[in-house]
């Protein structure tokens, strides 16, 4: 059943499962099952849901790219835009292959708040100055550059 | 330099042909340049450390030469480049090196 903002009802089952791939999503139906208390077929039947219903949006894997040996900058660019063109903005800034994560925000101004990745300084620039700047209705861009990362987690959702 | 060379380097470019300035790696002013006389005059506008931040990258001089096809402002911003000039002193430069260029292909067009 469809919520409101297209949200979709889960039940307290739901949630301990997507808990339990938050944890770790290489776990076997029967690993989160025994855990639960319930088959591994119901399991798998409910993940299978929320896949099909969106709620899973997709399997992945992080990799450390420090570890790979692959050099690297990250930075968090602030766009400022025109408030008529920052929805095209943020489009255009979400099909890059740079960017990482695009936010809007609107407090004094409407910011649009992005997460880039370039090889080097060099080349996080000529990303900005040739794809980002140059995009109808950008005023002004400010980016720090991200020199040291003390932690990165994704939300862990708890809802009973 | 003939009308028709004069009148393609001053031509108005696209967006993204224009030059734009930064204080610093992603640090956009807001401020661009859609011609060469656009350009001659934001830089007597823009921070001087804007200037110095292009300047020393050659991004001006990469720009005049990959953009505008401006052979012979390349080789101006080049020499002023030997003189090493900051601050103000790279503005007046800069100013007197693309004006007077500027008036030359004005007048032969």
């Amino acid at each position: 059943m469809k919520l409101k903002n297209q949200a979709v009802s889960l039940d307290s089952l739901d949630w301990k499962i997507l808990e339990a791939l938050q944890e770790n999503s290489k776990q076997t139906y029967s690993e989160i099952g025994r855990r639960l208390g319930v088959a591994h077929s119901t399991v798998y039947d409910r993940i299978r849901k929320m896949e099909k219903s969106g709620v899973i949006k997709r399997w992945t894997v992080e990799f450390d790219l420090e570890k790979l040996g692959i050099d690297y900058v990250t930075a968090c660019m602030t766009v400022y835009t025109d408030p008529k063109e920052s929805e095209n903005v943020a489009n255009a800034l979400s099909e890059a292959k740079e960017v990482l994560e695009v936010s809007m925000s609107l407090s004094e101004e409407l910011l649009i708040i992005v997460k880039v990745i370039a090889r080097n300084q060099d080349e996080l620039h000529t990303f900005i100055a040739r794809r980002v700047a140059p995009l109808q209705g950008v005023m002004r861009i400010r980016t720090s550059i991200v020199t040291k990362k003390i932690k990165e987690e994704r939300i862990l959702i708890n809802k009973k | 330099m003939t009308p028709l060379y004069s009148s393609r380097i001053l031509r108005t470019l696209s967006r993204e042909n224009a030059f734009y300035f930064f204080t610093s790696v992603g640090n956009y002013t807001g401020q661009r340049a859609m011609s060469l006389e656009e350009f001659a005059n934001k830089i007597r506008q823009i921070p001087t450390s804007s200037l110095e931040f292009h300047f020393y990258r050659g991004d001006f001089e990469k720009w005049a030469d990959e953009v505008l096809e401006d052979t012979e402002l390349t080789k101006r911003m080049r020499s002023v480049k030997l003189l090493e000039p900051a601050g103000n002193n790279l503005r007046n430069q800069l100013d007197f090196a693309v004006s007077k260029h500027l008036e030359e292909l004005k007048s032969a067009e």
